[in-house]
């Protein structure tokens, strides 16, 4: 059972920058670097990199290739321009989420779906089983062979222009395709941290090459656990925490990567979850006092009754509070709601709050 | 380096006898190390008492929350009134400036059943 760890094409860079390595479905990913704080700060206020090679890339071309996406993805596909990517999620057929992910439009028939690392099988096999139903689309998992570096923080677009030369960085949810130092990079305007930044991907032999420059134009090398924080802070929900196959994107909260005009995979299930009302939802709430929530606490109402669960929780430095995520009852999901949080036996209290916790936009004027 | 003026416990707490029958409590390097960002210490008060091998608070990190345990017995004298304010003063110093609690030593002999320096060098080397 204990398959070795696989590891990206900057696995020796992490060593070398004296990281702690975990395994992490099926990686052995930097956890952190010099400490989670510091990496989760140094993005808010200047600029961090991610190595972000464990997710999967998965590359679709063929004349079926809009409709077979079109039909896994909850988000619109056709009127997506070439040169842009959206954020949607995979459902089944019952609704649950398979996973979240972002797809990127590269030409009129050609796409690249990036997926969570622990989602990479599910998500190929899913892609493989629908591809059948759909026909001519030929599909390559280019995982391996190229890498994935975020760099975000409000530098990132700096450090973008310094290597391209030129301002011709592109715009949030846009991508380019572009040369650094001789080596062919798509470069998305895209992130998980809340923060300006982007996304390279390049050939798993440049990687070493970009995150070096990227290091020597002073970007702070950021672990997983970093990510998860920042993430938080910016309300991103997380597929295996906050949205799994057991919720859907109603309850999560996430209609807005759901187009209701269209068919696709879970339609059926999700309008009549939306016709009936959702029997909980996800709301982001803040605690009072130092303890901290966690996945897995239960929440409870003023009085003391259990409706529901904490699925995130941590500090988070940009705000020095406790923050967390939890489906509780839909009476309870509005902001300003007291709720009780049950930290390991206290009774800790919360008040629900408005996602994101954290924007740049509201914090830096 | 585990400092050799102390002794330790498996689960990484350290205790520091300091005459006038008074032990300082910490917890190792190692276990801060493991740890990473702390950011809260559940403390109990001075005037309460602790007991050996017992829980006697928590320690929450960004990543995870432990229990601290006891390495002796013995009266709360002083609890490091720095920690409420700045915990991460433990990743920063967890031999000195990083200390938990101050105990009045109950009985000397608890101190047999702590480790070296050295072994507990091995313990956590392995």
């Amino acid at each position: 059972m204990n398959a070795p760890l696989k590891r990206t094409p900057l696995f020796a860079s992490h060593e070398a920058l004296g990281a702690r390595l975990v395994p992490f479905a099926g990686w052995g990913m930097p956890i952190q670097y010099q400490g989670i704080l510091a990496e989760a700060r140094a993005v808010r206020s200047a600029s961090g990199i991610f190595d972000v090679s464990h997710m999967g890339r998965f590359f679709l071309q063929g004349s079926a290739a809009t409709a077979l996406l079109e039909w896994v993805v909850t988000n619109g596909v056709s009127d997506l321009e070439p040169g842009r990517a959206r954020y949607t999620l995979l459902c089944n057929e019952a609704g649950g989420i398979l996973d979240d992910a972002i797809f990127y439009r590269l030409e009129e028939n050609q796409y690249l779906l990036v997926a969570n690392a622990a989602n990479t099988q599910t998500i190929w096999n899913w892609l493989q089983h629908w591809t059948r139903r759909f026909g001519e689309v030929e599909m390559a998992d280019r995982t391996n062979e190229t890498a994935m570096i975020a760099c975000q923080g409000p530098d990132a677009s700096g450090f973008l222009e310094t290597l391209l030369g030129a301002d011709v960085a592109p715009r949030p949810f846009r991508f380019a395709q572009v040369d650094i130092g001789g080596a062919p990079v798509m470069v998305a305007r895209t992130g998980y941290t809340g923060e300006d930044g982007f996304e390279a991907i390049l050939d798993a032999e440049q990687a070493v090459g970009l995150w070096a420059r990227l290091l020597g134009l002073g970007a702070v090398p950021c672990g997983l656990g970093a990510r998860d924080v920042l993430r938080l802070e910016a309300g991103l929900p997380l597929h295996g925490n906050d949205i799994d196959t057991e919720t859907n994107p109603v309850e999560a909260g996430l209609e807005r990567f759901v187009r209701w005009d269209k068919d696709f995979c879970g339609a059926e299930a999700l309008r009549r979850a939306k016709e009936e009302g959702p029997r909980r939802l996800l709301a982001g709430f803040r605690v009072d006092g130092r303890n901290i929530p966690r996945p897995g606490y239960d929440i409870q109402n003023i009085d003391g009754r259990r409706v529901g669960t904490a699925t995130s929780g941590g500090y988070s430095p940009s705000l020095d509070t406790n923050i967390g995520l939890g489906y509780v009852d839909p009476a309870l999901a509005t902001p300003d709601t007291t709720l009780v949080i049950d930290i390991r036996g206290r009774s800790i209290e919360a008040q629900v709050v408005a996602l994101p916790f954290y924007s740049r936009r509201r914090m830096k004027p | 380096m585990n400092p050799d003026d102390r002794r330790y416990t498996k689960e990484h707490e350290w205790v520091k006898v300091e005459g006038d029958g008074k032990a300082r409590i910490g917890i190792t390097a190692y276990a801060v190390e493991e740890l990473g960002d702390v950011v809260y210490f559940e403390l109990p008060n001075a005037g309460e008492s602790v007991s050996q091998a017992q829980k006697f608070g928590e320690v929450e990190s960004v990543k995870a929350v432990s229990d601290l345990f006891a390495p002796v017995s013995g009266e709360i004298l002083e609890v490091n009134p720095e920690l409420s304010n700045r915990p991460e003063a433990v990743n920063e110093d967890p031999w000195e400036k990083g200390w938990l609690l101050v105990v009045r030593l109950q009985d000397d002999a608890e101190l047999g059943g702590t480790m070296s320096a050295q072994e507990y060098s091995d313990l956590t080397s392995t």
